[in-house]
């Protein structure tokens, strides 16, 4: 127990932060995939075939590969294509982004292919009543989409979004290889200096588990806030 | 676009798809199994079976799988009676270690699959056979399996590519998969993305036939 101390003589304090590093990481990469979404899938649902070659393009890709060979992408090419970029507007310098920006981009852009999956059931599975309803009284696109069809679709697509949250929770462990202290990382630091990888690693797992169970708890809340009324 | 590169590298990528591939096939033949066993132990009556099957799953299922490996690779190598018993022989190579991890973690998947799909047989078809007057042991195979595994289908498709991009994570115990070798050209070239469009295309390719194999399944056991 004296290893999970806090301060100087145990690991205690270096694990908290570490945990807390995975839940910033996780939220920051489940809103960039929020972000991808919002692009794409609209373009998975538009009329246009181009626009949907484009969006089951981004959604086949990202699911049919490894996580694990999407990070070395960034973590190998991130710098690279910035540096890329920057000297098109004339600068030139070597820039290093750093771990936990590559980490929640790469996991980000992953989570947004599920999380696109998802709003595109969501929205499909909402009644083409609703929409004629809309356009036969005149409400305008956009207050449409945000008074009448997000509402509705936010309650179909919890449940799914839940399980895309915890995809991407486990998903960070994977950006440990590009050297962002999270607690896999801070496990593996402190498996290698204590010699004792058994310990940690079951801790580390202890700690993942307490994540998923206590935002499974916080998920369900949601749920039935959003499910009233059905 | 270094078009060179990405030829040199197909050649070598291709041959380390086939430890992908190996590490695939082991490990879902040992999950379905093990997947089978926890499912029937989850619908068992008896209350600590049916607990000890829910906790394994959640376990499995609550944590991610690179903690899995490392525990099995890093973790058990650590305590001294699994170091003098034959086990050693097993899990001192990192291959059998990502195996058994793989196998466990699937399995834990393949529980929850086969268990729903157990689940939505109807109860007529039972009440059917035993009315019958078949034996409860046939009637779970002949009847309740064989519907089982045609539901589970979609499902254990998605679970099979889930798995497919799991194996890559066998890159971190110093197996060289198609991930670990594309890793190894990666860092010695520097030219991330060619190498990400040639790794990616036959992992693509994977999952391609994956897809299709169980879409022909479907099929075949349409009812």
């Amino acid at each position: 127990m004296e290893l999970l101390a806090f301060g100087d003589t145990g690991w205690g304090d270096e694990l908290f932060y570490a945990t807390l590093m995975t839940i910033a990481v996780s939220i920051t990469a489940m809103l960039i995939g929020f972000l991808f979404a919002l692009i794409f899938t609209p373009l998975k649902l538009s009329k246009y075939k181009l626009l949907n070659l484009i969006g089951n393009f981004y959604t086949t890709v990202i699911r049919g590969v490894p996580e694990l060979l999407v990070i070395y992408l960034f973590f190998f090419g991130g710098s690279g294509a910035i540096m890329f970029v920057a000297s098109m507007f004339g600068y030139y310098e070597y820039i290093e982004i750093n771990a936990f920006i590559t980490g929640s981009f790469a996991i980000g852009i992953i989570s947004g292919a599920y999380s696109t999956e998802v709003f595109r059931g969501a929205i499909q599975s909402i009644d083409k009543g609703q929409f004629e309803a809309a356009k036969v009284l005149g409400i305008k696109k956009y207050i449409q989409f945000y008074k009448i069809i997000l509402p509705q679709m936010l309650r179909l697509a919890i449940p799914n979004l839940s399980n895309v949250w915890q995809i991407t929770l486990k998903d960070t462990s994977l950006i440990s290889v590009t050297g962002l202290v999270e607690i896999m990382r801070q496990s593996y630091i402190a498996a290698g200096s204590t010699r004792d990888p058994l310990f940690f690693y079951s801790f580390a797992a202890v700690l993942y588990l307490l994540l998923t169970f206590l935002s499974m708890k916080l998920i369900n809340r949601l749920e039935i806030k959003y499910s009233r009324g059905f | 676009m270094d078009l060179e590169l990405m030829i040199n590298s197909f050649p070598k990528l291709l041959n380390a798809s086939v430890i992908t591939l190996k590490l695939l096939s082991l490990s879902l033949f040992f999950g379905l199994f093990i997947g089978l066993l926890f499912a029937v132990m989850r619908m068992s009556k008896n209350f600590i079976l049916n607990k000890f099957s829910y906790g394994y799953s959640y376990l499995f299922r609550g944590t991610p799988l690179l903690v899995q490996i490392f525990i099995i690779y890093f973790g058990f190598g650590q305590i001294e009676f699994i170091r003098d018993s034959f086990l050693w022989i097993i899990l001192k190579e990192p291959y059998w270690c990502a195996i058994i991890a793989f196998a466990l973690n699937t399995g834990a998947y393949t529980s929850e699959i086969l268990r729903s799909a157990f689940q939505t047989i109807k109860k007529g078809y039972i009440e059917a056979g035993k009315s019958l007057g078949i034996s409860s042991k046939i009637i779970f195979y002949k009847i309740q399996i064989p519907i089982a595994i045609r539901q589970s289908l979609p499902a254990y498709g998605n679970e099979i590519i889930l798995m497919l991009k799991g194996t890559s994570l066998a890159s971190t115990v110093t197996l060289m998969d198609l991930t670990g070798v594309a890793k190894y050209i990666i860092s010695t070239t520097f030219k991330p993305i060619e190498v990400f469009i040639v790794a990616g295309s036959i992992y693509l390719f994977m999952t391609f036939i994956v897809h299709n194999l169980i879409k022909f399944l479907e099929r075949k056991y349409n009812y």
